[in-house]
């Protein structure tokens, strides 16, 4: 677990953030550019000095305490992928990913590095890359290679800078799939800084917002989401919720799935290329949910939801107002007229119906929460496996080897 | 091939040059990088005072340095207590040549520094290096090219050195008569046109190959970084 509250007066801009990120999991820092979240990465990442504040790692002290202590970033074992991918011009793709990896003393222990590499280069599928010079690979690859030189220093919580910045849609897509998988199947936190909605929605468990130097607020992504008070901040979300889900069943001749959202309460979509059983995040968009008073009939609208109304917002001045919903016990924002609310006599604690249309809700909305049927099984990355006898040996030596003045270069 | 006196003309001029950039090879790229990548008060001052060798009169650095490293100045006097004797010396003429070469030699050590993102140095750091692996790893090989340029500059120039060397280390023959101050000599004396001539032709060759090679090592360096086979 990172906890930090950091300080910092660049010119006019003010820094002033206080987070505390979990020991797993994806937490995202959104905000718009300029507002102080790369700041903030590479004070954690001890590139740039705070004025003051603190920052601790796992109860481990990395900025400020009582000594006012500071340690370099070369000791603090914080993996760092930038906007930009920063591969060494001058080492191959291996002499790269080889470049953060411990010095291996004994054969046993180039052993294990050995097959480190070659997990993470299967995971990360840059097999045929690896002799590769930098100047030779597409923007995506590239990427991959700076992601997988990061985890192989084996450092104690990754920081993701918009590693998706400047990649053409496909190679993001590509991209996003590998991380949101090594967010899964890795065991140190993420923090993932992003102003790219899609990104945060496929990848994030947590969500921060940043706000003109300061985290105006965090927690849980779905419940964010749904929160009407952080709409100013979150509105480039398009407003909507995250609900989880699992695929119930598939209708082949009607081509349409069937998903489960807890307490008995399902939903149809068109059919998903996912099996039976599949734990999925869903995202349902605002603007998508309608209300009725009762379960209407004639209508192409076949998903009509038990829920209850949790909260209203409705303003002078706007067409609309905002719901949130409980639904299956999941919140679940909805937007309809002001007229109509007023006309249909909603009010908190009432008990309706919500209609989703199913053509609404297409692929791109559902994420997976399970490893891919595809994946290659993956024995931690990441982290020393239990598995190893000598794990904790092994680990503590390596731990110190970075620090070795003048190491020898990671080339083979 | 070589007459006796080109001969010790030519390889006095070799042996002052190599020792010259030797010398200044550390000391440049520590001014270079100092230069290039720290913001200290006084570092216009710091960038002038290196640069004056280049728009002085050579004569007045020759006179600078016998002033300051003569018998009676202010650093000679030291230097004489324990028998290094630098003025009318091929070690005189090294340093005049490395002085006047030096300013040469930092500038395109520092161009290339500048060239490179500190971005991979940050990513290097993050990656567990600390700042002596960061510096040889991946400062040092990205700035080779701009190293061996400079390299290479400065040893043209100390091999071409010639006003500061006279003034400070005379014209002796066999110790401080360098391949310039032969031709000089030659000049001065009626009769050995010729002479002249040869000696002229063989500068001209060192120059020409000094360059050649500094291009090739750069091409190769440079080559190298991008993938292809050099």
């Amino acid at each position: 677990m990172l906890d930090f509250h950091l300080h910092r007066q660049q010119g006019a801009f003010t820094l002033d953030a206080t987070l505390k990120v979990p020991a797993r999991g994806v937490t995202a820092l959104f905000g718009r550019s300029g507002s102080g979240k790369t700041t903030i990465l590479r004070l954690i990442a001890g590139l740039e000095r705070p004025d003051h504040g603190h920052l601790r790692l796992d109860g481990e002290c990395l900025t400020g305490g009582e000594n006012d202590i500071f340690v370099p970033a070369h000791r603090r074992r914080l993996g760092v992928v930038f906007q930009e991918p920063r591969l060494f011009p001058h080492y191959s793709v291996r002499g790269n990913l080889r470049y953060g990896m411990p010095r291996a003393l004994t054969p046993a222990q180039r052993q294990q590095n050995q097959s480190r590499l070659h997990e993470m280069v299967t995971l990360l599928g840059i097999e045929d890359l690896l002799s590769r010079m930098p100047g030779q690979l597409s923007g995506g690859e590239a990427r991959r290679v700076a992601i997988g030189r990061a985890l192989l220093s084996r450092p104690r919580m990754l920081l993701l800078d918009e590693p998706l910045t400047g990649l053409d849609g496909a190679r993001k897509q590509e991209l996003l799939h590998y991380i949101a998988r090594l967010a899964r199947e890795i065991e140190i936190p993420i923090l993932f800084v992003s102003h790219d909605t899609r990104e945060l929605f496929a990848v994030a468990d947590r969500l921060a917002l940043v706000d003109n130097g300061r985290i105006t607020a965090s927690g849980e992504i779905g419940d964010m989401l749904s929160r009407l008070d952080l709409a100013p901040q979150t509105g480039r979300f398009e407003a909507g919720s995250l609900l989880t889900a699992e695929v119930l069943s598939h209708d082949d001749d009607w081509q349409l799935t069937r998903l489960g959202l807890g307490a008995g309460l399902s939903l149809k979509l068109a059919r998903l290329a996912m099996p039976v059983g599949r734990r999925v995040r869903l995202r349902l968009r605002a603007r998508d949910i309608s209300i009725a008073l009762e379960t209407p009939t004639h209508t192409s609208l076949r998903n009509a939801l038990p829920a209850v109304i949790h909260e209203i917002e409705s303003e002078r001045g706007h067409a609309s107002a905002e719901l949130v919903l409980g639904i299956a016990g999941q919140r679940v924002r909805a937007r309809v007229d002001r007229l109509v609310c007023q006309e249909l006599g909603l009010k908190v604690g009432l008990g309706v119906k919500a209609l989703i249309s199913s053509v609404a809700l297409s692929g791109p909305d559902v994420i997976s929460l399970d490893a891919m049927d595809d994946d290659i099984p993956m024995v931690n990355a990441a982290q020393p496996s239990a598995a190893q006898p000598n794990a904790t040996q092994t680990d503590t030596a390596q731990a110190k080897a970075p620090n070795d003045a003048g190491s020898a270069s990671p080339a083979s | 091939m070589l007459s006796a006196l080109e001969w010790e003309a030519l390889s006095l001029s070799l042996k002052v040059a190599c020792v010259a950039v030797g010398l200044s090879l550390i000391p440049g790229f520590a001014a270079a990088w100092w230069l290039a990548r720290r913001e200290f008060r006084g570092k216009a001052l710091v960038d002038g005072l290196l640069h004056l060798p280049l728009v002085l009169p050579p004569v007045v650095v020759g006179y600078l340095l016998l002033v300051t490293f003569g018998r009676n100045g202010v650093i000679g006097q030291w230097l004489a207590r324990v028998d290094i004797v630098l003025p009318f010396t091929w070690q005189g003429a090294a340093l005049a040549a490395a002085v006047m070469a030096f300013p040469l030699m930092v500038r395109a050590m520092r161009l290339s520094l500048e060239a490179i993102d500190p971005g991979l140095e940050a990513a290097a750091r993050t990656l567990g290096a600390n700042p002596l692996r960061v510096l040889f790893t991946v400062t040092m090989p990205l700035a080779l090219p701009g190293i061996l340029t400079g390299g290479m500059l400065a040893f043209a120039r100390a091999l071409s050195e010639f006003g500061a060397t006279i003034t400070f280390a005379a014209n002796i023959p066999g110790e401080t008569r360098t391949l310039p101050l032969a031709l000089y000599t030659l000049i001065q004396t009626p009769g050995q046109e010729g002479a002249a001539a040869r000696l002229c032709a063989i500068a001209v060759v060192i120059a020409m190959l000094s360059l050649l090679a500094s291009e090739w090592l750069a091409r190769r360096a440079r080559l190298r970084m991008e993938g292809r086979d050099a």
